[in-house]
């Protein structure tokens, strides 16, 4: 191998060439997402909340959420035309919408650092699993069986009781260590079926480690899938942080929209027929959970993490 | 054919060589699949061997054993007289010398990685220095000229010959002394097919390369290869020069293939009777028996071997070179070639 | 043709679909094989939670004699002994534990009974409630999920997608709560028919005309809660599974042939779609066995979840720890029975 020439590329074009591609691939992404309705719908939705949740403080002065700030407010008022009780007041007198406002940032920051702490932790354990064969992929496997059939609220409980207090870090954990099995399963599967492909064999014959394999083969492919099913993860997760909220099992003084909920339900609102405090904060969490389902939904058809295409 | 074929046979320098190797699989249904059961094979340096047979008959298997990708269940991989060992490391620089082309070039690239990736995946990984220079000379060898022009296209971006030449490239990048081509061209348009065989014998005289070609197309063993190693059912049944076994094929299952390829002109077809071979159940006595035509003809009984070819098992062939011969000869497993001990 | 390229596992093994178990070739075969394998795993599991189930409650901080003991009259020797094992080495107690997993002899702090006593009273409640609401949920969904996929693409299927998906969305107790301000408080035009409270009228023998007409009276909104959004999870999943299928070639030719649509339904398509749905549809029985806390508690209605709920409340650990266990062999159980139900359906997965 001497006879030919020695090569002149200059490596900034090589970047610039590759920069010049990514862009291009984000443009044809964003062509792609946008041709689907519903995942559209969906960015619209969680644009909406996302630009409620950091808006909140400034149009939502925080006494208004101070229950000993509220006491001369009538309990459970119905909505009325001053802008702060459009929605009424709740149980203890405070403004119905400011709570609204307020719920929404928990429920984006707790659903989003979960499902990103149990992509990562089901990442790992997927393609470990499915890349190495006998005891230790064998483990990995079993770990995420057991993790799987672990009982969702005791072991919140008792996970929090361990952990101290529970404040909206401690829940971020919580919801973090039950949620990964499903995506350790599902990249497992992935993992599996990009192995069987002929570059995996040859990135072995060409002295690949089995670390390099996983980093440079198998993640790329697995990733596409990954970013899906986690959009879909943080519309479970703020399901069941709503859950724990309602059962009380959140930070008693983090604004929730669960907690309202909680509120509701044991100060007898539907029996009182106060809808006002019962019906927004569900439908605040239902939009919420849509529009991740719905982008989840269409991200896992405009990335169509089929093998071998791309 | 290529000049150097006459100094090929003298030349004993055995870079690879398969020793009585037995690879089996844990079947499915119970079984064990004796996937390759018994081979000898020495490749001498700078030859390059076809390695025939029909689908099912271990030909992958073999080949992937030889990289170390497979464990033989017994026998060894020995590489220039040394036993292959096992461990990451060894593997890794053993891998250096002996490099592997699959078949399907499209599946054997990473969608997501440039040509310039995937040719450099492998001195990068070696640690191997002037990455750039070996990846465009490798690019060039390979016949992708020049080299800069494809360094950040993707595999999608390339034609099947274009892809198949990449992979040569990723293996020629580490300067290996041999490469193991399983059905190098099989998935390639004809008009292509041509262009990679011609490129795989300018490999051989340029660098010297050592090649084993795994093929059905005895067509294009012909046109290629120095010697050829005819398999059936996990064992060498017929090994010898290529004119000599194609000219005149001595085993039966060898005389059946080549009867079937249009250009073997002057021989009548000879179909083969009975169901494709299950490397589960491998008949007693000569693995060929049930399909054999001349069982089946009555030859083998008019020669007196019938009761050979149902119970006693040919001998396996060996890859040395005789006792007093200079060259490796043209052997059969075959009781009408070689008379079993007891007839 | 047969071949087998590199890695050597056949695309049925590879299925990569969440719920298709991907397991490696082995010498097992046959449904006996099968069960017998994936009994064995579901040991394995077993053995898993009770460990961690005895770590986990190990860790918990404060005093576990006040908890272990609870509000229960106790004489100054059991007392004693308690307290013995409880301040024993960790091993020890690990041993002794492991004697007795089910910890037979353990009280509810909150109802003074042995906690077993305590569950089987409030078992025939939760599987009145799952039973009708999984009998819902799956004939419902189903329904909806093959029609939709079928004409995929129709209003039908444009609208029921949208109606699952919103009840997808929906928190199972936040949609009693609306049920229970509609139908059972009464509200608006909406009359107020239902009871919301406990799962049998007041001083009523369940074994009367009169009991079981009040059972069932009781469980329809609970009931109404859970099927609700657990068919919103089955028809999502039976719908992708039709599509799925319908891509299949055999099918394409089928239709091609010009196979009546309806006999190509029935005997080919739902059959092979339904198969990861019925995984689902097990594994949410062993899910909501526990997972069914917050209905049971919007409803007072007085279940395993509500028992769950009173023991959180009143910190009850032995109880506590009997669900923990109680719940995760359901998932356990009926994890495994799945796989062999879909092994028993489909031999690809048997390997
Ligand atoms: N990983 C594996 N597990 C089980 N059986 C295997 C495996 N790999 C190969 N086999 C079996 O071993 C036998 C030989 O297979 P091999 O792939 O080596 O044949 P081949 O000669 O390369 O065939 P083809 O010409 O079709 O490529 C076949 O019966 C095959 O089913
Ligand atoms: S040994 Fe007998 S059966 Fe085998 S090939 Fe020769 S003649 Fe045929
Ligand atoms: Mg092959």
């Amino acid at each position: 191998m001497t006879t030919d020439t020695a090569p002149t590329v200059a490596i900034p074009s090589v970047r610039a060439i590759r920069w010049k591609r990514r862009q291009v691939a984000t443009a044809r992404f964003i062509r792609a997402f946008s041709r689907y309705r519903s995942g559209l719908f969906g960015v619209g939705i969680l644009l909406f909340f996302v630009a409620v949740a950091v808006s909140a403080p400034y149009v939502f002065p925080e006494y208004l959420l101070d229950p000993n700030a509220n006491l001369s407010n009538s309990v459970y008022a119905p909505p009325s035309a001053e802008f702060y009780y459009w929605m009424g007041t709740d149980d203890l007198g405070r403004s119905v919408l400011a709570e609204l406002a307020w719920g929404a940032r928990p429920s984006l920051v707790v659903g989003i650092l979960a499902s990103i702490m149990a992509m990562i932790i089901g990442t790992l354990v997927g393609i470990a699993s499915g890349h190495f064969r006998g005891f230790f992929g064998g483990s990995m496997e079993r770990l995420t069986d057991w993790f799987l059939v672990l009982p969702f609220v005791p072991t919140v409980i008792v996970l929090q009781a361990v952990l101290g207090e529970t404040t909206i870090w401690i829940t971020v954990i919580v919801l973090g260590i039950t949620s990964w099995p499903g995506t350790a399963r599902l990249v497992r599967a992935q993992t599996l079926s990009v192995e069987a492909r002929p570059y995996i064999e040859r990135a072995k014959v060409l002295g690949n480690s089995d670390w390099a394999q996983m980093v440079r083969h198998i993640l790329p492919n697995v990733m596409p899938l990954v970013i899906a099913n986690t959009t879909l993860t943080v519309a479970i997760v703020i399901l069941s942080m709503t859950t724990l909220a309602f059962l009380g099992l959140l930070d008693p003084n983090l604004i929730s929209w669960g907690g309202m909920l909680d509120s509701a339900d044991a100060t007898g609102a539907a029996l009182q027929g106060a809808w006002w405090f019962l019906i927004p904060p569900g439908l605040c969490v239902i939009a919420v959970v849509l529009a991740f389902t719905l982008i989840g939904r269409t991200l896992e058809v405009v990335l169509n993490p089929r093998l071998g295409s791309n | 054919m290529s000049s150097s074929v006459e100094d090929v046979h003298t030349q004993t320098e055995i870079v690879i060589e398969v020793d009585d190797l037995h690879v089996t699989f844990e079947g499915r249904e119970g079984g064990t699949a004796r996937a390759v059961d018994g081979v000898n094979i020495a490749m001498r340096k700078g030859e390059i061997i076809a390695m025939v047979g029909e689908s099912g008959c271990g030909k992958t298997t073999l080949a992937r054993t030889i990289l170390g990708l497979e464990k033989p269940a017994s026998g060894t991989v020995l590489s220039h007289g040394e036993p292959l060992q096992y461990s990451g490391r060894a593997l890794k620089t053993y891998r250096k010398n002996v490099q592997l082309v699959l078949q399907d070039p499209t599946g054997s690239l990473n969608p997501r990685h440039s040509v310039y990736e995937a040719v450099a995946e492998g001195p990068r990984t070696h640690g191997m220095d002037d990455e750039t220079g070996r990846v465009s000379r490798a690019l060039a060898m390979a016949g992708l000229r020049p080299p800069e022009r494809f360094f950040l296209r993707y595999p999608h971006e390339l034609s099947g010959g274009q892809r198949q030449r990449v992979v040569i490239a990723g293996a020629l990048a580490l300067d290996p002394d041999v490469i193991i081509a399983d059905e190098p061209v099989s998935s390639l348009d004809a008009s292509v097919r041509g262009e990679i065989l011609a490129l795989m014998l300018k490999l051989r005289d340029e660098l010297g390369l050592t090649l084993l070609v795994v093929t059905h197309d005895l067509g294009l063993a012909w046109n290629i290869a120095d010697r050829i190693v005819v398999m059936y059912l996990g064992r060498v049944v017929e090994q010898g020069p290529t004119e000599e076994v194609l000219n005149n094929p001595q085993h039966p299952y060898t005389r059946a293939l080549l009867s079937v390829v249009p250009e073997m002109h002057g021989t009548e077809q000879i179909v083969l009777s009975g169901e494709t071979p299950d490397p589960t159940k491998i008949p007693s006595g000569c693995r060929f028996h049930p399909r054999c035509q001349e069982v089946r003809d009555g030859v083998a009984e008019k020669a007196g071997v019938l009761a050979a070819c149902q119970s006693v098992s040919p001998v396996i062939l060996s890859a040395q070179i005789p006792v007093g011969e200079t060259e490796l000869g043209h052997d059969a497993a075959c009781h009408l070639v070689t008379p079993p001990p007891t007839a | 043709m047969a071949q087998q390229e590199p890695g050597g596992v056949s695309d049925a093994a590879l299925d990569p679909t969440e719920f298709g178990r991907v397991q490696r070739p082995s010498r097992v075969s046959g449904i006996g094989r099968f069960t017998a394998r994936r009994l064995l795993t579901g040991l394995g599991t077993l053995a898993f939670v009770l460990v961690f189930n005895f770590f986990l409650f190990q860790m918990l901080p404060g005093d576990p004699l006040a908890r272990y003991k609870g509000a229960r009259e106790i004489s100054a020797e059991d007392l004693a002994a308690l307290r013995q094992e409880l301040e024993s080495p960790l091993w020890e107690q690990f041993f002794n534990y492991v004697k007795d997993p089910l910890q037979l002899d353990s009280y509810s702090t909150i109802q003074g009974k042995p906690v077993w006593e305590v569950i089987a009273d409030a078992l025939p409640w939760t599987l009145i409630l799952l039973g009708t609401s999984t009998l819902l949920a799956t004939v419902i969904g189903i329904w909806i999920g093959i029609r939709a996929g079928w004409n995929r693409g129709s209003k039908f299927d444009k609208n029921s997608t949208g109606i699952t998906l919103f009840l997808y969305a929906t928190p199972e107790f936040w949609l009693g709560l609306l049920l229970i301000l509609f139908f059972s408080t009464g509200f608006w035009i909406f009359p107020g028919i239902f009871p919301s409270g406990s799962a049998i009228g007041s001083g009523l023998d369940p074994w009367t005309v009169d009991g079981v007409i009040s059972i069932a009276w009781h469980t329809v909104l609970p009931a109404a809660s859970l099927a609700a959004v657990y068919l919103a999870d089955y028809s999502l999943i039976m719908r992708a599974s039709m599509v799925d299928e319908l891509g299949q070639d055999y099918l394409m030719t089928a239709r091609a042939k010009g196979l009546m649509d309806r006999a190509i339904r029935r005997g080919h398509a739902v059959p092979n779609a339904s198969l990861p749905t019925i995984t689902l549809i097990f594994l949410n029985i062993g899910f909501i066995i526990g997972g069914a806390i917050t209905v049971e508690t919007v409803f007072s209605y007085p279940g395993l979840g509500l028992l769950t709920w009173n023991a959180i409340q009143a910190d009850d650990l032995p109880l506590l720890q009997a669900l923990f266990l109680f719940f995760s062999v359901s998932v356990i159980v009926f994890n495994m029975i799945a796989d062999i139900v879909i092994a028993a359906i489909d031999p690809r997965i048997r390997l």
